[in-house]
């Protein structure tokens, strides 16, 4: 290693590196809490002192799939033995399963819009942002900030208007509203951090694509969108974690078939207090975005600040 | 035209190549101005759909009586008589305290924790940049779903969170409630949401202070600055314009905040906690006072579109200096 007077001494990394593994430590154990309250028992789960070692058990996920009911002893007699493992576990409740449960069907919504409206934004946003970035658009400045400035409404102050533009157009709990409404709330973020993404490809690319006979369409598909292509994904990327997360709009403006996953999971808990469901629900909807963090948190910095950092 | 793409000699001549006739691309393609309005015009026309369109109607909205849960009941104009209303609501001054309880704890906490982490981690210890993923893991995550579990967490006596600080306070985890107690329930929102946004604040700071070139440091080394010195006259000065960028975006979103809170206390106790998003979804979805509550939505827009433009106007004299 060179000698160099800006390079922290081995005692300054030392404590550092250790200040800042407590804090990871620290931040982590709520997330590491939820994965693991979705594999202990009801009983388990409430438990005093709380339990850092215990059987682990299915039960948790079992539960958050299906809807079961409870039965008398004479009627699960007459029904004869379990015939699979998770009739087994509900079984010690004097519980029979009587069919899947919603989660499977909101979580599905949650993908589909999820995928839908980054499709949409990451689409329209790349086109927009490429003219942003190559042409003269008259009042530019002004444009780029009218789409920036549509991110500081509250969310439940657009949502009224939303909400009767929808029941008037009969967008009201379909995909296709929710589609429509994350595309809208993602394009200003996608503009943003795609402009700077093309700014950064040299012009004399297409400069040299346009003698060769290309049109514009072509020079922009064949030449600028493959270089592009690292910063779409993480562009989609962000637009996906976004729309994933949304809750506000969610929660107002869906109630059944088009339900997302968010709004849903708080009302496993219903009456029963069952929290390892709640937890398991939980730890299947958080996973995906932590291992997406881990893998791909190189190019993540540039999306968390907007496009307003660098690097 | 006055686009970009009149300036291509160079890249022409570089290629050895000769343009035979500028006017042939024109003839051949769209023209570069239609290119462009093609490109924008969706991503206007949506943003227009489903912000610009649904803020005028707010506006509109908010000059009358109507309410979206009695369609056919007659709408009166009633001009200025919600804001009127809103702004001597006991209620409503009740929710923008504790918004700015929220917002002053939350920015000073997460600057402070976010800052010295970022600190740290530019001393480039081994492994700094998975320490730092899993840091902003919490960030990422779900606002109301991870709010709904820390109710767990947050309970007496079972709740892990009661039972850290009990076992190292010596306080008993049962005897007190952090989402339960008027006293400590602003303070639960306030650490739920420093643990998940205080990646945030770091990261900007982080790229701050990546962006100050070693050769300043080697300057004031030369000078024999002391280590105290070079932080307050190179290290914060330079990094403030990147901190101060993070506090506009941690303050827009916070004033916004709704999800996370909703979850966590819904508002409660009583109404400690009720932040002016959830007041206002209260008005508008509970109590289905349509015309009151776009008011309501209008004084929000412009109080956070007020500060913020007051707010940039800081940043760009701090980023001159």
């Amino acid at each position: 290693m060179s000698f160099s007077v800006t390079e922290p001494t081995r005692i300054e990394k030392w404590v550092a590196g250790v200040l800042v593994v407590v804090y990871a430590v620290v931040t982590l154990l709520p997330l590491i809490w939820i994965i693991g309250t979705g594999f202990k028992s009801p009983s388990d789960a409430i438990a005093y002192p709380p339990k850092v070692v215990f059987d682990p058990t299915l039960e948790g996920y079992v539960n958050l799939f299906t809807s079961r009911a409870r039965l008398t002893p004479d009627a699960l007699e007459e029904l004869g033995p379990p015939e699979t493992w998770y009739d087994r576990i509900t079984r010690q409740y004097d519980m029979v399963i009587t069919g899947p449960s919603l989660y499977g069907e909101r979580f599905l919504n949650s993908v589909f819009i999820g995928f839908g409206s980054t499709f949409l934004s990451v689409f329209l946003g790349t086109l927009a942002a490429y003219a942003f970035s190559r042409f003269k658009v008259p009042l530019k400045d002004d444009l780029m900030f009218f789409i920036l400035s549509t991110r500081m409404m509250p969310p439940i102050a657009v949502a009224i208007p939303i909400f009767l533009m929808f029941r008037q157009l009969g967008l009201s709990d379909t995909h296709l509203g929710m589609i429509l409404l994350y595309t809208a709330v993602n394009l200003s973020l996608s503009v943003w951090l795609l402009k700077g993404f093309i700014d950064e490809i040299p012009v004399e690319y297409e400069e040299a694509a346009l003698i060769d006979g290309y049109t514009r369409f072509q020079a922009f598909y064949k030449v600028v969108l493959p270089q592009a292509t690292t910063g779409i994904a993480s562009t989609a990327i962000f637009c996906l974690i976004f729309a994933w997360n949304e809750y506000a709009f969610a929660v107002l403006l869906t109630s059944g078939t088009a339900q997302t996953a968010p709004p849903f999971i708080p009302t496993i808990i219903g009456v029963g207090k069952d929290w390892p469901a709640v937890a398991a629900g939980a730890t299947l909807f958080l996973l995906p975005v932590m291992v997406f963090t881990i893998l791909l948190r190189k190019h993540l910095l540039r999306g968390i600040t907007f496009g307003a950092v660098r690097k | 035209m006055t686009d970009k793409t009149t300036d291509r000699t160079p890249a022409a001549a570089r290629l050895g190549r000769e343009i035979t006739t500028p006017l042939g691309r024109g003839i051949k393609g769209l023209s570069d101005r239609a290119v462009a309005w093609i490109f924008i015009a969706p991503t206007i026309f949506l943003l227009l759909a489903v912000n610009i369109f649904p803020l005028i109607w707010t506006i509109r909205l908010s000059l009358t009586n109507y309410r979206a849960n009695r369609t056919n009941a007659e709408v009166d104009w009633v001009g200025l008589r919600n804001y009127e209303r809103i702004l001597t609501d006991p209620d409503i001054w009740n929710s923008m305290q504790a918004t700015a309880h929220f917002l002053v704890w939350t920015l000073s906490l997460q600057v402070l924790i976010g800052f010295s982490l970022a600190y740290l981690i530019n001393k480039k210890f081994k492994g700094n940049d998975l320490w730092t993923t899993i840091i902003v893991l919490p960030m990422m995550l779900s606002p109301a779903v991870v709010g709904n579990f820390w109710t767990f967490l947050y309970q007496p006596q079972i709740g892990l969170f009661n039972y850290v600080v009990g076992f190292l306070s010596g306080v008993d985890p049962s005897s007190f409630s952090m989402i339960g107690d008027v006293a400590l329930a602003p303070w639960a929102i306030v650490i739920v949401d420093t643990w998940m946004w205080t990646p945030f604040v770091m990261l900007i700071c982080l790229a701050g202070l990546r962006s100050i070139p070693d050769s300043i440091y080697e300057a004031a080394e030369c000078d024999r600055a002391s280590a105290w010195r070079q932080f307050w006259t190179i290290t914060l000065p330079m990094a403030l314009p990147f901190l101060m960028l993070a506090v506009l975006f941690r303050g827009i979103e916070n004033f916004k905040m709704f999800d996370l809170v909703v979850q966590l206390t819904g508002g409660g106790p009583g109404s400690v906690t009720e932040l002016t998003s959830i007041n206002l979804k209260r008005e508008a979805f509970e109590k289905w006072r349509t015309g009151y509550a776009s008011a309501y939505g209008v004084i929000l827009f412009v109080t956070v579109f007020g500060l913020a433009s007051i707010y940039v106007k800081a940043l760009n004299k701090v980023k001159e200096r």
